[in-house]
């Protein structure tokens, strides 16, 4: 038998009238603008729409108003609007090494072509709070050096020049690209789907994975042989025209992390690569991603399988943030019929305990 | 300067004398072109054709691929928003249009200017009158955006310590 308990409309009603009031908070502090979020707290909205897998900054800034700055919450909201829209198509591969550099950084090498550009970075700063930011104080305008346009090659194509390092991924060939929105994952994975995974996981999750294989599970000596962030084209084909479509730019952040060693009788030892790429400006998951990337190789590089961050079905099933708090935070939907059974379950096994203990105790008179 | 330059839209000195100027590199334009620029330039167009929309303006997604270790096979990244049109003229050209985000208004727009591109008369005015001024912007800003991050190199020198 099932019996359909109802009630609490009126509290659900009540209660998100309550939320948007706490939401909107003291009335004489004006509202927040979207266009105030993309500007100010952009790498918020990058991270929403990293994770929730959707470029659109507007959108990114307007979840993360209304989940009150909750990222997941904000993330959960993209993901969720992303499936009432039609799919169009999938564009053609962007090219990283075409990117419109806005920094662009080396720990492998001190003078590469281009240069070290550090762009917009928290880094070398003293992270110290900064009072004058409580106040709306005047902010100088950036330096500008004009100088002549120099290439910027990725690093990992300066060693493949000579063999030092392996080739960037290939599939093998005929092989379908997988679409994890598209089909459920099926362990194992190949890299494809496993950076489309990464690429919308949980930025924290896999900055603990990825810190877990520096202290030693999975060690692989990594470098981080460049970052770049900048902004890229996106091209789609169309059945419409005979060329494919500029759609516009997005800013993405790549990570080419360089990672020690592997050899064979066949093949002079060389740098294995993990790589991180994420939307919008975000080193850190970038950085963490590519870390994941190279431990989740493990089988492919033939390294045993030792720890948690090279075990595929434990770290993919496991960093997708909104999959992860649905199951979380369903626990506090009311399983009143479940407990019921649990609790009938205790009162009989505690019932067998004692009439156990009172036949032992006979026994023993 | 060579065409392959204009086809990214992102030139700082697009020339646009060049009527030659694809239609790919216009379309690119005018997928960056901001709605209010594309408003701008319709108010400012004189007799205006009939606009008939045959589809949308419709936004949907499309998925964005990157490459394995960044030149390798291909793997899904992400999505994105994408905003089309396709409109037809009273003289019957068919313009269309795709960009990213959600701005109907300007992707309808997009598609007219695409339409009256196609057609020889209007061809010079659309690139005088609107791509010429997206392309202005596009690369004074990519100018821009390029002499602050130069300004962040970082100029390597020896400090010499003790004297031996």
């Amino acid at each position: 038998m099932y019996v359909a308990v109802k009630g609490g409309e009126a509290a659900i009603r009540n209660a998100h009238k309550l939320l948007a009031d706490r939401r909107r908070g003291d009335r004489s502090v004006p509202a927040i603008g979207l266009d105030q979020i993309v500007e100010q707290l952009a790498l918020a909205v990058d991270r929403v729409m990293a994770e929730g897998s959707l470029y659109d900054a507007e959108l990114a800034a307007l979840a993360v108003k209304q989940a009150r700055g909750d990222m997941i919450e904000a993330i959960f909201l993209v993901r969720a609007y992303r499936t009432t829209l039609p799919r169009f198509g999938y564009t053609k591969p962007v090219e990283t090494s075409q990117m419109m550099i806005e920094r662009r950084i080396s720990a492998t090498f001190k003078d590469l072509p281009g240069g070290q550009l550090l762009g917009p970075t928290f880094d070398y700063t003293h992270r110290l709070l900064d009072p004058e930011l409580a106040e709306d104080m005047p902010v100088e305008m950036p330096d500008k050096r004009v100088e002549a346009h120099e290439h910027t090659p990725r690093v990992t194509d300066i060693l493949g020049h000579d063999g030092m390092i392996e080739a960037d991924g290939d599939m093998p060939d005929g092989s379908e690209i997988g679409d994890l929105t598209r089909e459920p994952l099926t362990f194992p994975l190949e890299r494809d789907l496993r950076l489309q995974a990464l690429a919308r996981g949980d930025e924290g999750f896999l900055l603990g994975l990825a810190y877990s294989t520096q202290r030693g599970y999975a060690r692989s000596h990594p470098f981080a042989g460049e970052i770049r962030i900048g902004e890229v084209e996106v091209e789609l084909e169309v059945a419409e025209l005979d060329f494919p479509l500029t759609l516009g730019r997005i800013r993405l952040t790549e990570c080419q992390m360089v990672n020690q060693f592997k050899g064979s009788s066949k093949q002079p030892p060389q740098f294995t690569r993990g790589y991180g790429l994420v939307f919008g400006q975000s080193e850190r998951k970038s950085m963490s991603m590519a870390l994941c990337d190279r431990a989740l190789r493990a089988r492919e590089l033939g390294e045993d399988i030792t720890a948690a961050a090279q075990d595929e079905e434990f770290v993919i099933s496991h960093s997708d943030n909104v999959q992860s708090t649905g199951f979380v935070e369903h626990l506090k939907l009311p399983h009143y019929v479940d407990f019921q059974a649990e609790l009938d379950l205790v009162r009989r096994m505690r019932g067998e305990h004692e009439n156990q203990k009172s036949q032992i105790k006979e026994a023993a008179e | 300067m060579s065409s392959s330059n204009l086809e990214t839209g992102t030139h700082p000195d697009v020339n646009l004398e060049a009527t030659d100027l694809g239609r790919k590199s216009s379309m690119a334009l005018l997928a960056q072109a901001t709605a209010q620029e594309l408003r701008q330039f319709w108010n400012d167009w004189e007799n205006k054709p009939e606009v008939e929309t045959l589809r949308g303006p419709e936004t949907g997604l499309v998925m964005v691929r990157g490459r394995i270790g960044g030149g390798g096979s291909a793997f899904n990244l992400g999505e994105a928003t994408v905003t089309r049109a396709t409109v037809r003229l009273g003289n019957g050209a068919v313009g269309h249009a795709y960009a990213l985000g959600r701005s109907s208004e300007k992707v309808r727009l997009a598609a007219v200017f695409d339409a009256l591109w196609q057609e020889p008369v209007h061809r010079q005015a659309v690139a005088d009158e609107v791509l010429a001024p997206i392309a202005k912007r596009l690369g004074e800003s990519l100018e821009q955006k390029r002499a602050e991050t130069a300004a962040t190199k970082v100029d390597f020198f020896t400090m010499v310590r003790g004297d031996d």
